[in-house]
This record gives C-alpha cells, structure tokens and sequence, in this order.
C-alpha cells in the first residue's frame, strides 16, 4: 500500500504546476519545497523530451553559474530566468513582502536576516511566485512594515516582472499585477475557504466556485518519492530526511 | 609583493574606523581571521557583507567592533537568526545600510572600474531604496520617456579578506567560480587572505587553473589557517558546514552572558591551536 499523500507533497506538486512552461527556474537558499517542486517539472519534463533548467542557489550539483554571486542577477536583468520563489516574513495584500522586520524600521521589534535579491528579482523574473507555509494574520498583514519588494509599481518603472501567485500552506492565490490584489484559486485538501479567509489579515477576491487543491497522479507520485527525493537530499538532507521517513511504506504485518 | 605573515599580522593591519569586505558564509568566510581580530578588539569598523553575513558578524557585532553594518541579509541559515546583530539593532547600537545583493556587487563593481556609481533596475518604491541617502534615483539619460533608474555609489573598502583553499608562493591565490572574491579585491585598497596551505607550484602557470586564481598583484599578505573558514564549510570540500556548532552559537549567544561563553571558547580554542 502507498503511503497518502502528505501536505508537502501536495505543495511541492502545486509549485510544479506553476511552473509548467518555464525554461529556466532558480531557487534561493533554504527553499527545499520550490526546489523540489521545480526538480519535479524537470523530470515530468525530460519525460517530454523537453529541458527544464533549475538553479538552486548554494547546490554545486544544481548549478550552472561560474560568475559568482552576480550571475543570478545578471541572468535575471537579461531575461534568463522564467521563474523564483520569495517569502517573507510579512505579505500584504497589494503583494508586498517584508524580509526585514516588524515594528518600527531600524529599531525594529522582530529582525528577520534582511532584503536578499528581492528588491531587484521581484522587478525582474517574470513568473514571481510568493511562498509562505505558515498562513496566519501575523504572516498575512493588512500593509507590511518593510517593503523589501513591492507588489505593483507606477507604469514608469521599469518592471517585466512580479508576483503572479500565491502558496501557502492554506491555499493557492492567484495575483492581479494591474490590480494589486489576490484572488483564492483552491483550497488544499482538508480546509475550508472560511478558515483562509480567519486566517489572512488582507481582504481578497473569492470566486463563486473555489476547487480543492489537486494532488499527484500515481505515476507522478512515484517520480516525487523516487528521483526527485533523491535529488533533493543533495542541497536539503534534513527535509528529504524528514520527507522520507513520513512517506516510508508501513510494514506488512 | 605579496607576504606571508602570521595571522596576528595579518589583522593588525586593520586599524579602527576600517571599511571591511568579507566573503559570504558559503564562499569562505574569513572565520579564523575575524578570531584575530575579536581578539585584537579593532573597533569603529564598517562592514561590507558581500552580499550576506552570518556568525563571524554576530561576533563582532557583539563584541563592540561594529560602527557600520552594510548588507542584504544577515542569517545563521537554518540555525535562525542572528542573535547579537537583532539584540544590536533593537538596541539601536549599529548603524544599519540595508541593502539588496546585486546593490552590493554593483557598489564592489563600480569601484572596480574606478566610475563614481553602477546604476541598477529594481528597488524603486521599496524601504529599502527609501533609507539609502547614499543612493539616488536619476532618469536614464537615454530614454526619450521617464526611466528612473538607481544609482548606486562605488564601494571601496580599506580591504577585501577572505578564506581560501590554496595560495602560491608568489601570492596568487585560488578562488574557483566563486567571482565575487576576485569583484570585492579588485575594487578595495588591498586584499588580505588566509588560506588552508601554500603550494611550491604556480598557480598561473597552467591554464585549467589559471582562470580561477586571484593574481597576488591584488594580495597584499597571506597567512597560513588551516580550518580557517569553520564552523563554516570548504568550497573546495576540504570539510563541510559544522551546522551543530552553528546552531549551538545561534541558541547559546541569545543572552549577553551566553555570547561571552562563546566568545572566550573560540579564543581559547584558537589559542592552543
């Protein structure tokens, strides 16, 4: 018997799905979840004969980049790079994100590490997509206390990329550049559109019919549990550890 | 000419009020230097995080050293956050340039080409742009239309110091890929390096290794460490990450009283080495 599905990998299958028809995806560092979820579109992919670039950041295994720490951001300004995962310690529902802190800036209450690439990639890579396991209202804030990117900018500024969605480990949110603002897509399995809307300190859009979040098929399953956890225990050992002994096939008796 | 001294040399060559680079955590992060340096307690620095800090800033951080902080992000990785460097800020006892990765590389490269700024997409209508008095928003001088653009200022540190696997006799030494090495010693005054060994043979000399060597017309002196980048990892996978004793520094440093244990640890350990 397999194990079921467990809610990681139902969020793993969901970034893989968003990035279905991207060349080049990089990952940042400690991001097991969309590392594994672009590892899985490339094999999915390679099945097509189709090549999927992934980049993750601090993976000599996965890793094209011989330039240093500046080639990320040059292959971002130059349209390289289809698709990247932020989080952020606060996101508002314009689409603005907080790596910084809460509180008042400098001396801010709760200092998170600071901005990373994100106040240059959100600008730059297309397919920005926003990832944030914990769904609560500290996470989810009306307005961020530090915009480390912001979610729309004025027509002037230069900008072919930004946020087109949201995952949490709620839900899936789709987002509306013109706009500024976040429509509910699905519903993962075992939660209710009520609970996301307690959950979240911003107003969105909710469409009449709001599906559940669909899992894998089996053979994608299998890909999931073979190769890419393989693959993935290369740069994140502790998840792909964790990851595995929840899936591990219960011993017949 | 590049010298080989010993690593106490080394870091008295850093007066106080210095602007400092360090390598990031993943690309041999001067640890046994900044030890020196703990010791020596140089204070009034400002440091460039190139682009991200960990341990080796919590400390001096901690320790007083720190007048200046400039950097993308300061983590202990999976081991959380930065305790000394949060306790600082909240204290108001730092002064903080926050900044975003490609900034910093763009300050290092507009140094290195000797112009007053690199300008760089990205950051308009963010904090951080809105707390950088030092960066200025300019209209690209060859659009017809609006295009604000951001400049950002060279940066030149007093010195570029880093960690690397092998260096020559004559000073040059290896970096591999990791080009941000070779970005933060091009553009400051001078670059100090400790290195796991010294090898008789020129590193210039074959051309498979060549392309991945610092020339020592950039080194102004070497010293030997040997472990010099831990807790931190080896690129060259002489030895891996301690994440044990990083997650023991991020728990045990959350207290004043826990940072000094620490402290005088790593300056009794580098005492009997």
């Amino acid at each position: 018997m397999t194990a079921p599905v467990t809610p990681r990998e139902l969020l793993i299958v969901a970034v893989a799905r968003l990035l279905d028809g991207v060349r080049h995806v990089a990952v940042g560092a400690s991001s097991p979840i969309p590392a594994a979820g672009a590892m899985l579109l490339r094999a999915l992919k390679e099945q097509q004969d189709e090549t999927v670039r992934v980049s993750i950041l601090g993976s000599n295994e996965h890793n094209f980049f011989t330039n240093g720490g500046v080639e990320l951001f040059d292959c971002a300004a130059q349209g390289r790079i289809d698709a990247f995962f932020l989080g952020g310690g606060q996101i508002d529902g314009h689409g603005n994100i907080n790596l910084v802190g809460s509180g008042p800036y400098p001396q801010t209450t709760v200092r998170w590490p600071g901005s990373f690439g994100s106040s240059y990639l959100a600008f730059l890579i297309p397919r920005l997509i926003l990832f944030r396991e914990e769904h609560s209202p500290r996470v989810f804030v009306d307005k961020v206390d530090f915009i480390s990117a912001p979610g729309a900018s004025a027509p002037e500024v230069y900008r072919p990329g930004g946020p087109v969605a949201l995952l949490t480990g709620l839900g899936l949110f789709s987002f509306d550049r013109q706009a500024g603002r976040f429509t509910l897509r699905s519903v993962h399995p075992g939660h209710t559109v009520e609970e996301i809307v307690a959950a979240t300190g911003f107003t969105f859009d909710i469409p009449e019919i709001v599906p559940t979040t669909p899992g894998p098929d089996a053979a994608t399953l299998a890909l999931l549990r073979g190769r890419v956890q393989e693959e993935v225990s290369e740069c994140y050992k502790e998840f792909a550890a964790a990851w595995r002994a929840e899936t591990q096939q219960p011993v017949p008796a | 000419m590049t010298r080989t001294v010993q690593i106490d040399d080394l870091a008295r060559r850093i007066k106080p009020g210095a602007k400092l680079a360090f390598a990031p955590d993943y690309g041999g992060v001067p640890m046994a230097f900044g030890a020196e340096l703990l010791r020596q307690g140089t204070g009034d620095l400002h440091i460039v995080c190139v682009p991200a800090g960990g341990v080796l800033v919590d400390m001096l951080i901690g320790n007083g050293q720190v007048r200046t902080l400039e950097s993308a992000a300061i983590t202990l990785g999976e081991a959380g956050g930065a305790p000394r460097f949060q306790a600082a800020l909240k204290a108001g006892a730092i002064r903080i340039l926050d900044a975003t990765c490609p900034a910093i590389h763009a300050g290092l490269i507009a140094a290195q080409k000797g112009v007053p700024f690199l300008p760089l997409r990205g950051l308009i209508g963010t904090d951080v742009l809105a707390n950088r008095a030092d960066w200025k928003t300019i209209q690209n001088p060859f659009a017809d239309e609006p295009d604000p653009i951001v400049a950002i200022p060279a940066i030149t540190p007093d010195f570029a110091i880093f960690h690397a696997p092998v260096a020559d006799r004559f000073g040059n030494v290896q970096i591999g890929r990791r080009r941000e090495l070779a970005t933060m010693a091009y553009a400051a005054k001078a670059t100090l390096v400790t290195v796991e060994r010294i090898t008789d043979e020129n590193l210039l000399h074959s051309e498979l290794s060549a392309a991945g060597v610092l020339p020592s017309l950039y080194v102004e002196a070497i010293a030997v460490a040997p472990k010099g980048a831990a807790p931190y990892g080896m690129w060259s996978g002489e030895y891996d990450t301690d994440t044990k004793a990083i997650a023991h520094y991020a728990r045990t440093a959350r207290t004043e009283a826990g940072f000094r244990d620490c402290l005088a640890q790593l300056l009794g350990m580098a005492e009997t080495a």
